[in-house]
């Protein structure tokens, strides 16, 4: 039975992202090869694209695997990347309605609790010190127009 | 020849030596170095993340503090690698081999004092070389039409995919991505919008500081969360007289720095080939001419000598392309053309002779940054290796916040932190797939000089592709276009046969890339040579 090999998806993706920009693009002006419209360019990009994908699966039917295929690593962090990528979110979510100083501790508690071996209280005190350095260096030291708290929709 | 280059270089000493430049360069070098011994942030996330911070700063200043980071990192990831077998940045992970076998012989100290030295000796040559041969590179490239232009980006394009890690496919395919990113936005001659789909936000195109913080910030975060293990601290102890090397160390060292500068040199002049290859190719010399190449592995002074003399000339030297044509040669110096760019300073043969006080003051700052690197190194040395034992688990956090706050800062708007939060994302995905990221930011920064210079050499050569192959100089990068992908091809032909030395080096540093601070990969850096 054929194994998917990583490469096939790796093409796959190269192909999905080369498809797109061709079509995409291609509801642009084309032009001349002397007078190129917008969508020149981006559609030549996208069939090199598309063209390269195809290559990288192709390679990949003809070898033997080497090392490590699993696309999922051994051990995911499900926890640990819910974190990071949970910190900009709660960066931007309690800094559009709360300001700098709660957009700062969630952002650095919530990616702090992504380690295996943190405690709420570790994260706790991280995110302060981090926090109160953070607002000393951009809000005071370097005026970066980021109000500290606010109430509601800006 | 050498009259005028002295007096430019005089101006420019007088440039870098203003007050404000100098505390900035200081700023860089000492933000470098640290960045450099603290595992698992690299230069690049660094670099990204101060990006925004330079935005009310003076051009020289802003370039200064930058290129300082870079440099100071490389001073800084010395010390990681020789006294804990932690290659966090690629170029000092053949350092390892002979460094830390040096350091359990409780001589770490005088292994670091030589890659001081060898690095000074490095970086200096590759300074001079700057100085030489990037007005007579600017010559040749005045001449350039937008024909020669677009065959020279094409080259560098092609080289900077090709020859960095893993599959030479998959490499250019990330650059063909970091073209197509580059396109999104406004189209600069029509003025129609390109792959924004609805977002007027997009209308600027993507942001450089986003695209680099998403690839090498967030999604380099995701890759190596709950990966790190307890650093084992035991051997890295150092004092300040452990530091200087004896005179027959020393003499030992001597001819290995020397060909190690000159190898990284060279390597610097081909595009697309950095530092790390200019170590490794170093390493690989060294042992072949050694008389005792047994020693090799076990703490040998010129295997660290050598890849850290050959590292940072290749270093220097990377800025010629850079700064002279404005063809980056890697990862950084695609940002720092970004920072140029930003700054209002269009890259290109004309950069020297409209902003002399930028490049001759980075010139002379390059200098002084490495003395001050110096003098930093020899007696803080105990308080970098206190920095070495900072836990992951306090340092990505505090770099999430820095991340957040640096891509909202550079235009004030929420979007771009969703923005590069999207591309860590898809950047973690592309490096479980297999693929390196770096070369998508080489595209990026290129992709719109290269299709305006494209549109235009079709303008005037009235739609007749021929013109890359009729006009010389064209002809020749062509040439050399075709002569790289042959070579791919070659080799891939002959893989299972045709290994050599260094690629097969190459091949078992490949984890480190992947994992940063992972044991796994430094404990098969150790196995390796011994075998």
């Amino acid at each position: 039975m054929v194994k998917f090999r990583r490469d096939y998806y790796a093409g796959g993706l190269m192909i999905l992202i080369g498809v797109g920009a061709v079509f995409e693009a291609s509801t642009y002006k084309q032009g001349t090869l002397m007078h190129m419209g917008p969508g020149f360019f981006p559609v030549a990009l996208g069939c090199v694209l598309t063209l390269l994908g195809m290559m990288i699966a192709g390679v990949a039917v003809g070898s033997t695997p080497e090392g490590d295929e699993r696309i999922i690593p051994e051990n995911p962090q499900w926890v640990g990347w819910a974190c990071i990528i949970g910190s900009p979110l709660a960066f931007m979510i309690l800094g559009t309605y709360f300001g700098m100083i709660p957009a700062t501790f969630g952002c650095v508690f919530v990616a702090a609790l992504g380690d295996r071996t943190s405690t709420w209280l570790g994260s706790f005190i991280l995110a302060a010190c981090v926090t109160t350095f953070g607002v000393l260096l951009f809000s005071y030291l370097l005026q970066v127009p980021f109000p500290l708290l606010r109430w509601g929709s800006p | 020849m050498i009259a005028t280059a002295l007096t430019d270089l005089w101006y420019g000493f007088g440039v870098a030596l203003e007050p404000h430049n100098l505390l900035w360069c200081f700023v860089g070098v000492l933000v470098g170095n640290m960045v450099g011994v603290l595992p698992g942030m690299g230069p690049v996330a660094t670099i990204s993340i101060l990006l925004p911070l330079t935005f009310g700063m003076k051009p020289v200043a802003a370039i200064l503090m930058l290129a300082g980071v870079y440099y100071g990192a490389q001073y800084g990831g010395a010390i990681c690698s020789i006294l804990l077998n932690l290659p966090c940045h690629p170029p000092h992970a053949v350092t390892c081999l002979d460094g830390y076998p040096l350091t359990k012989q409780g001589k770490g100290g005088v292994a670091l004092g030589i890659t001081v030295i060898a690095s000074f000796v490095g970086a200096s040559f590759g300074i001079t070389e700057m100085i030489f041969l990037a007005p007579v590179l600017v010559k040749v490239a005045m001449e350039f039409g937008p024909a020669e232009v677009c065959s020279l980006m094409l080259l560098g394009l092609l080289a900077g995919s090709t020859l960095a890690k893993g599959s030479p496919l998959k490499g250019m395919a990330m650059t063909v991505l970091g073209l197509l990113l580059g396109v999104v936005g406004t189209d600069l001659e029509t003025g129609s919008m390109r792959f924004t789909f609805g977002m007027t936000q997009l209308s600027d195109g993507v942001e450089i500081i986003a695209l680099a913080l998403g690839l090498f910030g967030i999604a380099e975060f995701m890759n190596s969360i709950n990966q790190t293990v307890s650093i084992n601290t035991k051997y890295a102890k150092v004092r300040l007289r452990d530091l200087r090397p004896s005179k027959a160390e020393l003499k030992q060292a001597f001819w290995p720095m020397i060909r190690g500068t000159f190898i990284g040199s060279l390597c610097a002049l081909i595009p697309g080939t950095g530092p790390t290859i200019a170590s490794f190719v170093s390493y690989a010399t060294e042992k072949k001419i050694s008389k005792t190449p047994e020693r090799f592995g076990h703490g040998a002074i010129e295997g660290v000598a050598c890849p850290e003399a050959s590292t940072h000339s290749s270093v220097q030297g990377d800025f010629i392309p850079t700064m002279s044509l404005g063809i980056p040669g890697d990862t950084v110096m695609a940002l720092l053309l970004g920072a140029l760019i930003i700054q209002g300073i269009v890259p290109g043969p004309q950069l020297i002779s409209q902003h002399p006080d930028v490049f001759w003051g980075l010139i002379a700052s390059f200098w002084i940054g490495n003395i001050l690197l110096v003098i930093l190194n020899v007696p803080m040395i105990g308080i970098w290796v206190k920095l070495l034992s900072v836990p992951y688990k306090y340092l990505y956090p505090s770099a999430m916040f820095f991340v957040c706050i640096g891509v909202y800062a550079a235009n004030n708007d929420m979007f771009q932190v969703g923005e590069t939060l999207a591309i860590g994302i898809f950047g973690y995905i592309l490096l479980r797939l297999d693929f390196h990221p770096a070369p998508i930011l080489l595209g990026f920064v290129l992709g719109s000089r290269f299709e305006e210079n494209f549109r235009r050499a079709m303008l005037i050569a009235r739609g007749d592709l021929g013109v890359f192959v009729e006009r010389p100089i064209s002809a020749v990068f062509i040439g050399l276009c075709v002569l790289l992908i042959a070579l791919q091809i070659y080799v891939w032909l002959r893989k299972p046969k045709f290994i050599p030395d260094t690629l097969d080096i190459d091949k078992k540093f490949k984890p480190v890339e992947e994992e940063p601070v992972g044991v796994p990969a430094s404990r098969s850096a150790v196995a390796g040579p011994a075998e």
